[in-house]
């Protein structure tokens, strides 16, 4: 079990070094350069500077100095917090991810906390009793959501409840402070973007699960269906669920992208599609590297759980 | 690892004719004039809408030859159906008589109303351009760019796929590493960052969907090569002295098209839905070019009475369908297993 952590660990810490060279190397480039010098002394002066002024300035912001260096200097930044400089918002990083990455969070929580539930309840009832009425409908429900993407949804909703109904407003921009009924279409969306495919791992399993010898002695010991349903099936129906939901962070992590685009919401995927269209290199930077983090920590703790609580890989059988 | 993890969407099932490569020309015939409709349209002049004819007798076989091999499930002859009418549509937009996509006729026109002696079915958009036309010529556009991103990241993903999983040792480490490395990014994260080192455009969209995808096929590929390659039939080549070369694409690739397939028309899905997503987000196609993800973005501004939000609503749809029928296919391909392994990217 020690073994299988401090592996994992190494892989991740290898997979964000990676990702981190390929991050800096990708955007330390001469145009980006360029562009931190105009957002820095302005266009009319860059264009003004001689070249040997250009590369004393350069020299002296550290941009001269062999990559290996610079690589080092940004990465020991970004452990101290900096994150750098956000040209258009005219900020430093840090701060503005984090209140981003707050409302965010917010969003993702609520999600979370509705998909969570509804998706294990809605799969564990379909696999209880495989091919049965219940089963069709939840599992053809499941797959049309699944079906229709992110940004479909959100329009539907929006026509329905926003533009048909006039019950909820149909942009979630909160100039004016915290608004919980602007919150609710984003959730909305995003609970039925992403229950479809947890519905579906759990039906898997519950049905796998009741198929077994263990709870067919257990119905011919004449246990009652509720007990057996509870005491013995779901312990093991429930292992496979558990890593899915913390492997799909990322993609969830896509879905929040469009999502918060389409209702404005600021949040941090609305943060990095302005930056993308806006070229604000540390901003992607800061914000890929949290989103990669995010989703490799996902796996590490979905590696860990899975074998924390799956019987026959915790005695240290190989991974 | 995990349970769903090991199984594949459909292997063992017979889901063609025996004759593969036979099957991938005849594609190929469809595909290759309608993306050069698409892609160098403006060069070809006159021949621009005639070079689409042998495509269309290619497709309408090739959709007969899925509906004889779908026979078995009624939920994947009803996503061919949705599918082919797309497809249908995306062939026959030159013929049919639509208004131009880009032309203001009448702004606001609203569904079904008629304006200067001309029906518009589906309305016309702020600017006046008819919807219907632009959702033909917008499926023209999403097909071609959707399509050939997800044949190159298939091509790539293949082969790096089919080399880890036939030699292993250090050519399989390193593939795979890099595949990790590839995977571990969200996949619309990946994107914006790939557009925005290439800048916007279909072919810089063909590149990112290759990072994005050729990895998860690789994986699957790999995979698949790994539990084939102890085949009797593989032994028996490799011990008549064939190259490995030969035993890849002869022996090992043509036995793997059941599960491939399922995942190719998920993954066909998935693509076409971020390409929409993209453009919405004003990194993937620019306009004025017709394309669903761009008329969301407009409409997104304008449409916020219910009499408008028919502008939001059929690009929605349409992208719906398309992609639903998608779905339905892999689905009914794999008896309902498709999603198990696609969806989101599963752990290394």
């Amino acid at each position: 079990m020690i073994r299988l952590i401090l592996s994992r660990l190494g892989q991740m810490l290898l997979m964000m070094a990676a990702v981190s060279l390929i991050l800096f190397a990708v955007f330390d480039t001469e145009k980006y350069r360029k562009r931190i010098a105009v957002a820095e002394l302005g266009g009319l002066a860059v264009s003004a500077l001689s070249q040997s002024d250009y590369d004393a300035w350069l020299d002296k912001k550290g941009l001269n100095a062999p990559l290996h260096t610079r690589y080092v200097n940004w990465i020991a930044g970004l452990t101290r917090g900096d994150f750098g400089y956000s040209i258009e918002k005219d900020t430093a990083v840090g701060p503005l991810v984090g209140a981003h990455l707050a409302r965010t969070g917010l969003l993702a929580l609520f999600t979370l906390a509705l998909v969570i539930p509804l998706a294990l309840l809605l799969g564990v009832l379909a696999g209880m009793r495989e091919a049965s009425r219940t089963d069709r409908t939840i599992s053809t429900i499941a797959i049309v959501t699944t079906s229709i993407p992110e940004i479909a949804i959100a329009i539907f909703l929006t026509a329905l409840f926003a533009l048909g109904l006039g019950w909820l407003p149909a942009k979630s921009a909160m100039h004016g402070g915290f608004e919980m009924s602007k919150l609710v279409l984003p959730v909305l969306t995003l609970v039925i973007f992403d229950f479809g495919y947890i519905t579906r791992i759990t039906r898997a399993s519950m049905a796998q699960v009741m198929g077994a010898e263990y709870i067919r002695t257990a119905v011919l010991k004449g246990l009652p269906q509720s007990r057996i349903i509870v005491r013995h099936a779901l312990r093991n129906a429930l292992i496979a669920p558990f890593t899915i939901i913390v492997l799909q962070i990322n993609w969830l992590i896509s879905g929040l992208i469009v999502i918060e685009t389409f209702f404005q919401y600021g949040g941090i995927g609305k943060l990095l599609v302005e930056a993308a269209r806006f070229g604000d290199v540390q901003v992607i930077q800061a914000i890929t590297l949290l989103a990669v983090a995010a989703a490799v920590l996902s796996q590490l703790i979905s590696d860990i759980g899975y074998a924390w609580l799956n019987p026959r890989m915790r005695s240290g059988a190989p991974a | 690892m995990n349970p769903a993890r090991q199984e594949y969407p459909g292997h063992g099932q017979q889901v063609t004719h025996n004759r593969p490569y036979a099957i991938a020309t005849l594609a190929i015939f469809a595909w290759l004039p309608l993306m050069l409709h698409v892609i160098a349209g403006s060069r070809l002049g006159m021949a621009r809408d005639w070079i689409l004819l042998p495509a269309i007798p290619a497709a309408i076989v090739l959709f007969l030859i899925a509906w004889r091999a779908l026979a078995h499930s009624t939920m994947a002859r009803t996503g061919l159906c949705i599918a082919g009418f797309w497809i249908a549509m995306a062939l026959l937009a030159p013929f049919l008589p639509l208004a131009d996509p880009n032309k203001p006729l009448a702004p606001f026109a609203v569904p079904g109303s008629t304006h200067e002696g001309y029906l518009f079915l589906l309305g016309a958009d702020m600017k006046g351009r008819d919807m219907l036309a632009r959702v033909v010529w917008g499926c023209q556009r999403v097909i071609v760019w959707g399509g050939s991103a997800t044949a190159i990241a298939y091509l790539f993903g293949t082969l790096a796929g089919l080399a880890a999983g036939y030699w292993r040792g250090w050519t399989d480490t390193i593939l795979s590493f890099l595949g990790n490395v590839a995977l571990s990014f969200p996949v619309m994260v990946l994107f914006i960052l790939i557009l925005n080192v290439l800048g916007p455009g279909g072919f810089n969209i063909i590149i990112a969907v290759t990072f994005a995808s050729a990895p998860a096929v690789m994986r699957i590929v790999r995979g698949l090569t790994i539990n084939l390659r102890e085949e009797a039939y593989v032994k028996a080549a490799q011990m008549r002295g064939e190259r490995a070369l030969f035993i890849l694409l002869v022996e090992l690739l043509p036995n793997m098209r059941g599960p491939l397939l399922a995942d190719l028309a998920l993954r066909l899905g998935y693509t076409i839905v971020a390409i929409t997503a993209l453009t919405f987000l004003g990194l993937g196609l620019q306009p004025p070019d017709p394309d669903w993800g761009l008329m969301i973005a407009e409409a997104a501004r304008v449409a916020v009475l219910w009499k408008f939000a028919y502008m939001l609503l059929i690009p929605a749809l349409a992208v719906t369908s398309l992609v639903l029928g998608f779905n339905l296919i892999a689905d009914g391909m794999t008896g309902g297993r498709a999603h198990a392994n696609v969806a989101p990217e599963p752990a290394p």
